[in-house]
C-alpha cells in the first residue's frame, strides 16, 4: 500500500536494503529489501516487535552496525550523499552535524564521570560549532532548549545526579546541539515512566518541528508511534508490511501483522480476550469462583526506611548534593492494604514510588522497618527474611519476576529450574520430578520438548512461562506479580496476560500485581492501589480509580497513556 | 483449558544430551579458533608427558655416565647432555610431571581458598567482605616472588610448601574476582528466585552462583596455572624447594646457567624451553576453556 507522502522531497532515501549478520550458523538475514523514505519535517515511526530489524534498519543508516553485520545489497541516500558508499572520514562528519541518534538507555549514553554540560561542549567543539570562549554559553543554552531547570547549575551535574527523565532530556540536547536535519530516536521513552514519557516526547516533537527536522522514531509501542508520528513504517521479521498514515493505521489496518498488533495492544474498551488475535480459538473467560471475601493478605502499617548515608545509585537521583543526611529515607511509608482470597489486587505508580519495596517486604526477601503482614492469620513479617526461606510459609507465596532472563539461572534448564522449589521441599523420585515438570509445562503451555533448554534458548515468551510454572510448582495461595510482561512484546503479553488469568481462576490462587501499566492492570486486577512517594494516594475498585479517578496525580497517569488519535 | 500459545520463535535441532552437546561445543570451539587448538594439543603432550614419562624416556634421568658428560644434542642424546652426563631430554621430560603436580595442586588449592572467600565475601557482603578483603590488601602489599621466597623459607624446603606458598601469593588475584563476580550477581533475578524456592544462602553460594561465575574463573585458573610453573621453577632456581638431582626445570636451568659461557648451551636451553611452552601453552588455554564451560556460547 502506497501513501501519497508529503510532496518535500526526500531527505532520505533506503531502497531495498538488504543487511546481512555473519553467524556461526552462517549469514543471517536481518533485514530483506526495505524500502523507506523521509521526507524533510516529517516524522516517520518504525514499528514491530523485538527481532523485527526496526534498529538494525536504523543503525545502517549512520552506519554504525557492528562488525559482523554488512548492506549486502541496496543504497541508502541521505540528502544526495550515498551512505553505503561514503568514507569513514564522510561519515564521521555527517553523524552528529547531519544526523543523530537518541538511544534507549539516557544513562547507558552519557559518561558517568563527565559534567553534562562538558559533554555538550565537546560534541560543539568536534563539529566546530563554537570556539572554546563561547562554548559554555552555549552548551547552556542548549540545556535550556530542552526545559531543563536551572541549566547554570545543572550544567555542572554529573548524570547519576540527575533522573532517568533527565538524562534523557541531556542526551536530546547532545543529539541536537549540532542542529542535525535528521533525529533517530531508538525506543526513546522504554524504561522511563508513563509521565515522563509523555513529557519527553512532547519535547522531541516540539524541538523538531521548531526546527523543521525530521525525525524516525523506533518504537514497539503503536500507540506511541501513532501519536507523534506522522507514518508509520511497521516492520515484521526484516520486512516492511505496511506503510500508512498514522491517521489511517488504527482505523483502517492494511496488513494482519498490524491488525494482531493493534489487537494486542491494551487500550480503553478491550477485554484480556480481545487482545488475542482472532484466529486463535479461545474459550472465553471461565466465570471466577465466588470470592469467599476470606482475607488472605493484610498488610498494616508498613514502614520501610533506609539511612540516607547510603545514598548510592538508585537513590542519589532523588537526593542530589542539596540535601541534608539526617533524616533516613522512607521508600514506604505506613501503607496497608488488603488481598482476599481469589482476588487480583494492583499495586501501580511510577517508578521510586515503593512498590517494588512493597512486593518485596510482602514476599518476605526485605525485612520492614515496622508494620505487620499477615498471611492467612500469621503474622509473617515476625519471621526475619533471612531465616525465611525455610518457613513452611514460604510455598504459599511465590513471585513471577519482571525480567524473565534474570530470574532464570543461565545454568538450568527449564526443567531443572520449574523443578527447584519442588526439590527443596520434598524428596520425589526422577519420574515424579519429571512428570510434575511435565504437568507444570502443560498448565503454563510450555511445549515439552523445549523442557530440557538452556535459557538463552528459549524465546522471551517461553522464558515468561518457564518463570510462571516455577511460581506454580509448590501451589501457593499467593503469587506477587513483578511487572511480569514489562519485558515482553505486546503480542507475547497478550497470551501471558491471558495465560496468567486462567491459571488464577482454574487454581483458586490470588495475585498482588505490582505495574506501571494502567491499560494492563485495568485488564487483570479487581482493585487497585496507587501509590506515590511510599504513600496511598487512592485506593479502590479498578473501574473506579481508572473511569473516575478522585486523586490529581491519578488522573496525571492516566492523561500520560499515549492517545493515539482514533 | 486452551493451550494458548504464540509462534514458537526458532526452530532448532533437537537438544542432545549434556555429554554430545558439550563434546560437539567443544569440537566446534576447537575447530573455530586454531590458536586454542594449538594450545590444546600441546596441553594434552604435556599431560601425556607428565603421565608416561617416566616409562617412555630413553634413559634413567639421574643415572649419571661422566663417560659421556657434555655432549651436544645429537642422535643418541637428543638434547644433549650435562656435566655429570645425565641425558636431558629424559630428565626435561620426567620433570614435567613434578612441575605440573605443583602448578595443579596449587592452583586447586588457592581456586578452593580464594575462590570460595571471594564469593562469600561478595555474596554476604559486611564482615566477610571486610576480613576477606583485608587478608588480600596485606598479601598483595608484599613483593609476591619474595613472599613466597620467605614462606618456602620458614616452612621448609618441600614441595608441599612450594605448592602452599604458591596457592597463597595467588590467592587475592582469585578472591577479588570471585567477589567481584559473586556481588554483581547477589541481587539477580535468579537469586531471588532461588530464596523463594526455598534454597538456603550456602546452597545459593554453591548451586547458583558458583556455577555462573565458573567461566571467569576458568581464565583465571588457566593464567595463574602457566604463573604457577614460573614461580616454582623461580624457587628452585635459586635454590629454595625442589632439591637436585631431581629433575625440575628450574633447577636444571639453574644448574645449565653456569655452562652457557663456556658454549654448552643445551643444558640450560631446553629446560627454559619446557617452561616456556607450559606457560605459553596455559595462557592460550584459558580463553578456550571459558568458551567450552561458559553454556551461553553453546547454541
Amino acid at each position: 500500500m502506497t501513501v501519497s507522502s508529503a510532496t518535500a522531497p526526500a531527505i532520505l532515501d533506503v531502497r531495498d536494503l538488504t543487511i546481512e549478520f555473519a553467524t556461526r550458523r552462517g549469514t543471517v538475514r536481518a533485514i530483506e529489501h526495505v524500502d523507506i523514505s523521509l521526507a524533510k519535517g516529517e516524522t516517520l515511526g518504525i514499528v514491530g516487535e523485538s527481532g523485527s530489524g526496526k534498529s538494525v534498519t536504523s543503525y545502517a543508516v549512520m552506519r554504525i552496525l557492528d562488525r559482523a553485520g554488512r548492506i549486502a545489497e541496496g543504497s541508502i541516500m541521505y540528502s544526495g550523499v550515498d551512505v553505503v558508499a561514503a568514507s569513514e572520514d564522510e561519515l564521521r562528519d555527517l553523524r552528529g552535524r547531519e544526523m543523530a541518534m537518541i538511544f534507549q538507555n539516557p544513562r547507558a549514553a552519557l559518561n558517568p564521570i563527565r559534567q553534562v554540560g562538558r559533554q555538550i561542549e565537546d560534541v560543539l567543539l568536534e563539529h566546530v560549532q563554537t570556539t572554546r570562549g563561547e562554548a559554555k554559553q552555549k552548551a547552556i543554552e542548549a540545556l535550556q532548549q530542552v526545559r531543563i531547570a536551572r541549566p547554570e547549575e545543572r550544567y555542572h551535574a554529573y548524570p547519576f545526579e540527575l533522573s532517568g527523565g533527565m538524562c534523557q532530556r541531556i542526551v536530546i540536547a547532545l543529539a541536537l546541539a549540532c542542529r542535525p536535519q535528521l533525529l533517530i530516536a531508538d525506543e526513546p521513552t522504554t524504561g522511563l515512566d508513563v509521565t515522563t514519557q509523555k513529557a519527553v516526547m512532547d519535547l522531541v516533537v516540539e524541538l523538531t518541528r521548531e526546527r523543521a527536522m525530521s525525525t524516525i522514531l523506533i518504537t514497539h509501542d503503536l500507540g506511541l508511534a501513532a501519536t507523534y508520528c506522522d507514518r508509520i513504517v511497521v516492520m515484521e521479521k526484516g520486512k516492511v508490511v505496511e506503510t500508512a498514515l498514522s491517521k489511517d493505521i488504527f482505523s483502517n489496518p492494511g496488513h494482519p501483522y498490524t491488525r494482531k498488533l493493534m489487537r494486542a495492544t491494551p487500550r480503553p474498551g478491550a477485554g484480556l480476550r480481545d487482545l488475542l488475535p482472532l484466529e486463535a480459538a479461545t474459550a472465553p473467560l471461565p466465570a471466577p469462583a465466588p470470592s469467599t471475601g476470606e482475607v488472605l493478605l493484610r498488610v498494616e502499617g508498613l514502614v520501610k526506611e533506609y539511612p540516607r548515608q547510603d545514598t548510592s545509585g538508585l537513590f542519589s537521583k532523588f537526593f542530589g548534593k542539596q540535601q541534608e543526611p539526617q533524616a533516613p529515607f522512607r521508600a514506604v511509608d505506613n501503607i496497608g492494604f488488603e488481598v482476599r482470597r481469589g482476588e487480583t489486587v494492583g499495586l501501580v505508580g511510577e517508578s521510586g514510588c515503593g512498590k517494588s519495596t512493597t512486593s518485596m517486604m510482602v514476599m518476605r526477601l526485605l525485612d520492614p522497618t515496622s508494620g505487620r503482614i499477615t498471611f492467612a492469620g500469621e503474622d509473617i513479617s515476625a519471621v526475619p527474611a533471612r531465616n525465611f526461606a525455610t518457613n513452611p510459609m514460604r510455598r504459599r507465596i511465590q513471585m513471577v519476576f519482571q525480567d524473565p532472563t534474570e530470574s532464570l539461572n543461565p545454568r538450568f534448564t527449564a526443567a531443572r529450574a520449574i523443578a527447584d522449589p519442588i526439590l527443596r521441599g520434598k524428596s520425589m523420585s526422577r519420574d515424579a520430578l519429571r512428570a510434575r515438570c511435565e504437568e507444570l509445562a502443560g498448565l503454563v503451555g510450555l511445549p515439552l520438548e523445549f523442557l530440557d533448554r538452556l535459557p538463552h534458548q528459549l524465546s522471551g515468551g517461553q522464558k515468561a512461562r518457564v518463570g510462571i510454572a516455577r511460581a506454580l510448582a509448590l501451589s501457593p495461595d499467593l503469587v506477587i506479580l513483578d511487572e511480569p510482561t514489562a519485558a515482553l512484546d505486546v503480542s507475547v503479553q497478550a497470551v501471558v496476560l491471558n495465560l496468567l488469568q486462567d491459571l488464577k481462576i482454574r487454581l483458586g490462587m490470588s495475585y498482588l500485581f505490582v505495574s506501571h501499566d494502567l491499560h494492563v492492570v485495568r485488564l487483570l486486577c479487581d482493585r487497585v492501589i496507587v501509590m506515590r512517594a511510599g504513600k496511598i494516594v487512592e485506593a479502590g475498585t479498578a473501574e473506579q480509580v481508572l473511569e473516575a479517578p478522585t486523586a490529581e496525580y491519578t488522573r496525571q497517569l492516566i492523561e500520560a497513556i499515549p492517545h493515539p488519535p482514533v | 483449558m486452551t493451550i494458548l500459545s504464540e509462534a514458537p520463535a526458532e526452530t532448532k535441532r533437537p537438544a542432545a544430551s549434556g555429554l554430545m552437546a558439550m563434546v560437539r561445543h567443544t569440537q566446534y570451539v576447537l575447530a573455530e579458533n586454531p590458536v586454542t587448538a594449538g594450545s590444546f594439543a600441546l596441553f594434552i603432550a604435556f599431560l601425556i608427558a607428565a603421565i608416561l614419562g617416566p616409562s617412555i624416556v630413553p634413559y634413567d634421568p639421574l643415572a649419571s655416565d661422566t663417560a659421556a658428560a657434555l655432549q651436544s644434542p645429537s642422535a643418541h642424546h637428543w638434547f644433549g647432555t650435562d656435566q655429570l652426563g645425565r641425558d636431558i631430554f629424559s630428565r626435561v621430560i620426567v620433570a614435567t610431571r613434578l612441575d605440573m603436580t605443583i602448578a595443579i595442586a596449587s592452583v586447586v588449592l588457592v581456586f578452593l581458598l580464594g575462590g570460595f572467600a571471594g564469593i562469600a565475601a561478595g555474596f554476604y557482603g559486611g564482615w566477610t567482605d571486610r576480613i576477606v578483603g583485608r587478608i588480600s590488601d596485606t598479601i598483595m602489599a608484599f613483593p609476591l616472588f619474595v613472599l613466597a621466597m620467605g614462606i618456602v623459607a620458614a616452612l621448609g624446603n618441600t614441595v608441599t610448601n612450594i605448592i602452599v606458598a604458591t596457592a597463597i601469593i595467588n590467592f587475592p588475584l582469585y578472591a577479588r574476582l570471585a567477589r567481584s563476580e559473586a556481588n554483581i550477581r547477589r541481587e539477580a533475578g535468579f537469586v531471588h528466585a532461588a530464596r523463594l524456592s526455598g534454597n538456603s544462602d550456602p546452597r545459593i553460594l554453591m548451586c547458583f552462583i558458583l556455577p555462573n561465575i565458573m567461566p571467569l574463573m576458568m581464565v583465571q585458573i588457566s593464567l595463574t596455572m602457566g604463573y604457577a610453573i614460573l614461580n616454582a621453577a623461580g624457587l628452585s632456581f635459586i635454590g629454595l624447594g625442589v632439591r637436585p638431582p631431581t629433575p625440575e626445570w628450574g633447577i636444571m636451568v639453574a644448574e645449565g646457567a653456569a655452562f652457557i659461557v663456556s658454549g654448552e648451551w643445551w643444558i640450560a636451553f631446553f629446560p627454559g624451553v619446557a617452561l616456556m611452552l607450559a606457560v605459553f601453552c596455559f595462557n592460550l588455554l584459558g580463553d578456550g576453556l571459558r568458551d567450552i564451560v561458559d553454556p551461553q556460547r553453546r547454541t
